[in-house]
């Protein structure tokens, strides 16, 4: 075995040699990247200046819509009708900016799919208003609750405002609708308020912790709900599939967001597109500041890379696909039916997003697609 | 010379090498097999999805459902066998067909070094590798022999050698020597790891790891061979397998390779460790003396042609990607089966359009409808799948009543930092295209030359 030491000398020293050899050659080196990124301040930004600000913001509108829903239920009149119309839309809104954040307590609570899953189904709605014998909690519930059953309760009743108030406020079964509405408006309002105090007390600092480089560390995670977020809700379900883009060509407008309200459908695909571009550049929510975030490990992984910056190239189709929509009609139900051309072109600018975020951005940040992929080579 | 070398091949050297790497790859089949089914892989893998891709000749390989279990069961107990040397050639061929049949089901998990299992317990077959230390020589006296010819150790260890010597061949090229890809990449992604993390962000360091991992690959089978470099060599090998281990997530073959380079070592080595494993077990049976003489017969010749014919099989097939245009890691036709282990990054990403041209109404297809995660990120990037997928999509919806689908794919990979540049050619009715071992030139041209294997 005496050979066995020497070598191991000899190795040792190799080592050493090289390692000094090296470190001179960089003391010049100005190209090299000067310092580490730190994934976790990455995610104290995320959690602290996004993540749980949106959700205080959506919090106090869903608690603002449990005021106004209260309101009009004790005095059922087409100014309180108005008021709560308001508050449901600006509730809305804002829930564009934390629909996103499918992780954590969140994803546990399914908190999307009780939400905003849309086309509402209003045939059942109307069953379920007629006989009384319904749980909310039930997951197969999902598509008679959130914003678009109230959506529907509140725009999609019936004709006119006047009938509207009409099925709220009349001895025969207006009790059930006030019922119904009150169960929906509540449910909103607890789920929102259970996520809230979890990323509070709690889940924060495992998100923060979380912070290593396997396949379920919060970084991945969030890459993972990031994409899935633009590419399933965003891109299909706001524009991809009511215009029919899976659908053999045929459009769906009855499938857009907010369909019974119809001139919302705009606003809420560009609040949530900017929310996503918001995510990417790490600007806080509630404040004029912008800290690390996809952008700036993406700049800070650029240096390996020659030729153009990848984030301006994201931020850049960003801003092609936000003016784009913008021209649309502020009804996609309307724009479908008149020219659904424009739909499909903006499918195609958010598409070519896609390409950067998820062929490029993900391979530049080394970042697996999937939870748990089994073995590499 | 001739002959010299022939009476080098056929001179009987001691057994215990081939006995003690035996035990070993069986002892690490077992764990792998097992280790599979805990995670729960051969449901996520070979039961859940829908579709499976398939090895070209190999289409009638289909998963069996809940009884692919059964496969599992079999290489679980037949790895057994392999490590006890019990029944022993039954077990290494029941081994290798399970084993292969899995693999075979879905090129999705190919991993060179599923093949270079399915190659091993292959070639166990043909080895008296129960011959020394195994229940089989215990009660057989006719099979236990305390030496055997040398070609019998030779061979896995020429098999191990072909293995590092090409996988070290193809980190010779421009990507990987001159621009450090891709662990420019994967490298400052472990930021977290304890010292190395902080030296991963440096840049320097990518061109240590990347040329000091092609130097270890191509040297290192002389080092193993030549006496007076093996501890070295091993020495190396344990550091360079531990440190693939700790950034990449690659299972049990760093295990599987350290285990095996042991064969390299005397045989005085081994007969230690199987002094130690019988004290271990308070097994007491000594071996009789007894030699393998090689002789010329009609069995031992045709064995002699097998062998021939399959190493330079291994020899040449990898050089097949020479006979295509365009460049390989681009098309990677003529990737597999070669070797070629963590070259590249490639991201990917690829939208299949069906057209229906009796009426010209489009759609976009909904991949993840069809496939799961693990098959859309390896279809994303190579063009095999992308046909193939493209093929069962036809199928799929003439059944749901259009007549002759037209199917299109737009694609685009980003490769080793790159950015994206588009894959298949858009233009292309994939309906239209067969799968075979020509150029596809479907594939649009990469229009970079990378230099190198």
């Amino acid at each position: 075995m005496k050979f066995t030491k020497k070598y191991f000398l000899f190795v040792f020293l190799v080592a050493v040699c090289s390692l000094v050899a090296c470190s001179d050659d960089d003391s010049d080196g100005e190209n090299n990247p000067s310092n580490n990124f730190d994934r976790s301040q990455m995610l104290n930004n995320w959690a602290d200046n996004l993540i749980i600000p949106s959700y205080q913001n959506f919090v106090a509108e869903t608690n603002a819509l449990k005021s106004a829903s209260d309101a009009f239920l004790t005095e059922t009149n087409a100014e309180n009708l108005a008021n709560l119309r308001t508050a449901w839309e600006t509730a809305y809104v804002v829930w564009q900016t934390v629909e996103m954040y499918d992780i954590g307590p969140a994803r546990d609570l399914v908190l999307r799919s009780f939400v905003n899953t849309y086309p509402t189904n209003a045939a059942n709605i109307n069953s379920l208003i007629e006989e009384q014998n319904y749980n909310l909690a039930d997951p197969n519930l999902n598509d008679e609750q959130g914003f678009p059953a109230l959506d529907y309760l509140l725009f999609g009743l019936a004709e006119s405002d006047a009938e509207i108030l009409n099925r709220f406020d009349n001895d025969f079964n207006g009790e059930k609708y006030r019922q119904y509405l009150t169960d929906v408006v509540d449910r909103i309002d607890f789920l929102s308020n259970q996520v809230l105090a979890e990323w509070q007390n709690g889940y924060r600092d495992v998100f923060v912790q979380n912070s290593g480089t396997s396949a379920n560390s919060s970084t991945n995670r969030m890459a993972n709900v990031f994409m899935e977020f633009y590419e399933v809700r965003l891109r299909n379900g706001k524009i991809g599939f009511p215009a029919g883009v899976y659908s053999g060509g045929e459009p769906q407008p009855t499938r857009v967001e907010a369909f019974y309200k119809k001139d919302l459908s705009k606003v809420l695909a560009i609040e949530a597109l900017q929310a996503h571009r918001a995510f990417f550049n790490g600007n806080a929510i509630n404040a004029d500041t912008t800290a690390e975030s996809f952008a700036d490990y993406l700049d800070f992984l650029d240096t390996i890379k020659n030729g153009e910056n990848l984030s301006s190239l994201i931020n850049d189709q960003y801003e092609v696909s936000i003016s784009n929509i913008n021209e649309l009609n502020d009804s996609f139900y309307n724009q479908i039916n008149t020219n659904n051309n424009s739909m499909l072109e903006a499918f195609e600018d958010l598409q070519d997003n896609v390409v950067f975020l998820k062929s490029d951005m993900f391979s530049a940040l080394s970042i697996a697609l999937e939870f748990d992929s089994g073995d590499g080579d | 010379m001739k002959n010299n070398f022939l009476t080098y091949l056929a001179t009987p050297v001691k057994a215990a090498p081939l006995a003690v790497f035996r035990v070993l790859f069986g002892l690490l089949m077992l764990y792998t097999t097992l280790r599979f089914v805990m995670q729960g892989w051969v449901d996520k893998y070979y039961i859940e999805p829908q579709f499976h891709f398939k090895y070209w000749g190999f289409e009638f390989v289909e998963s069996l459902g809940v009884y692919t279990y059964i496969l599992y069961a079999i290489a679980l107990l037949a790895a057994l066998g392999i490590m006890l040397g019990f029944k022993y050639r039954w077990s290494a061929l029941l081994f290798f067909l399970s084993f292969t049949y899995c693999e075979l089901i879905d090129k999705t998990y190919y991993l060179n070094h599923y093949y270079f299992v399915s190659i091993i317990s292959f070639l166990l077959i043909f080895l008296p590798a129960n011959a020394y230390f195994s229940i089989d020589a215990k009660y057989d006296k006719n099979i236990a022999f305390t030496k055997l010819p040398r070609y019998n150790i030779l061979i896995v260890q020429l098999m191990l050698s072909i293995v590092y010597f090409y996988a070290g061949l193809a980190k010779i090229n421009s990507e990987w020597l001159l621009n450090a890809m891709p662990l420019k990449i994967w490298l400052p992604s472990r930021y977290d790891l304890p010292l190395l993390g902080d030296l991963f962000q440096l840049e320097w360091m990518h061109y240590v790891m990347s040329w000091s991992g092609m130097l270890y690959d191509i040297s290192i089978p002389f080092l193993l061979f030549y006496k007076r470099t093996r501890v070295l060599a091993f020495i190396l090998v344990v550091v360079f397998h531990i440190m693939t281990r700790v950034l990449f997530p690659i299972g049990i073959f760093p295990y599987v390779m350290i285990c095996s380079t042991l064969i390299f070592f005397d045989a005085s080595f081994h007969e230690k460790v199987i002094a130690f494993f019988k004290k271990l077990f308070r097994f007491q049976w000594k071996q009789q003396p007894a030699v393998l003489e090689w002789t010329p017969n009609l069995k031992n010749k045709a064995l002699a042609t097998f062998f021939i014919l399959f190493f330079s099989f291994q020899l040449l097939f990898p050089f097949r990607y020479m006979l295509y245009p365009d460049e390989l890691f681009w098309t990677e036709e003529g990737y597999r089966f070669s070797w070629r282990v963590m070259l590249m990054e490639k991201g990917g990403y690829v939208q299949f359009k069906v057209v229906d041209p009796s009426t010209g109404q489009w759609f976009y297809v909904e991949n993840q409808e069809f496939l799961t995660e693990y098959q859309q990120k390896q279809m994303r990037i190579q063009a095999d799948f992308i046909l193939q997928f493209a093929h069962f999509l036809e199928a799929y919806y003439q059944e749901k009543g259009i007549a002759n689908p037209e199917i299109y794919v737009n694609s685009f990979i980003a490769l080793n930092g790159r950015l994206s540049k588009p894959y298949i050619n858009p233009k292309t009715d994939l309906t239209k295209v067969k799968d075979t071992w020509l150029h596809k030139d479907w594939i649009l041209p990469f229009n970079e030359k990378i230099y190198g294997f």
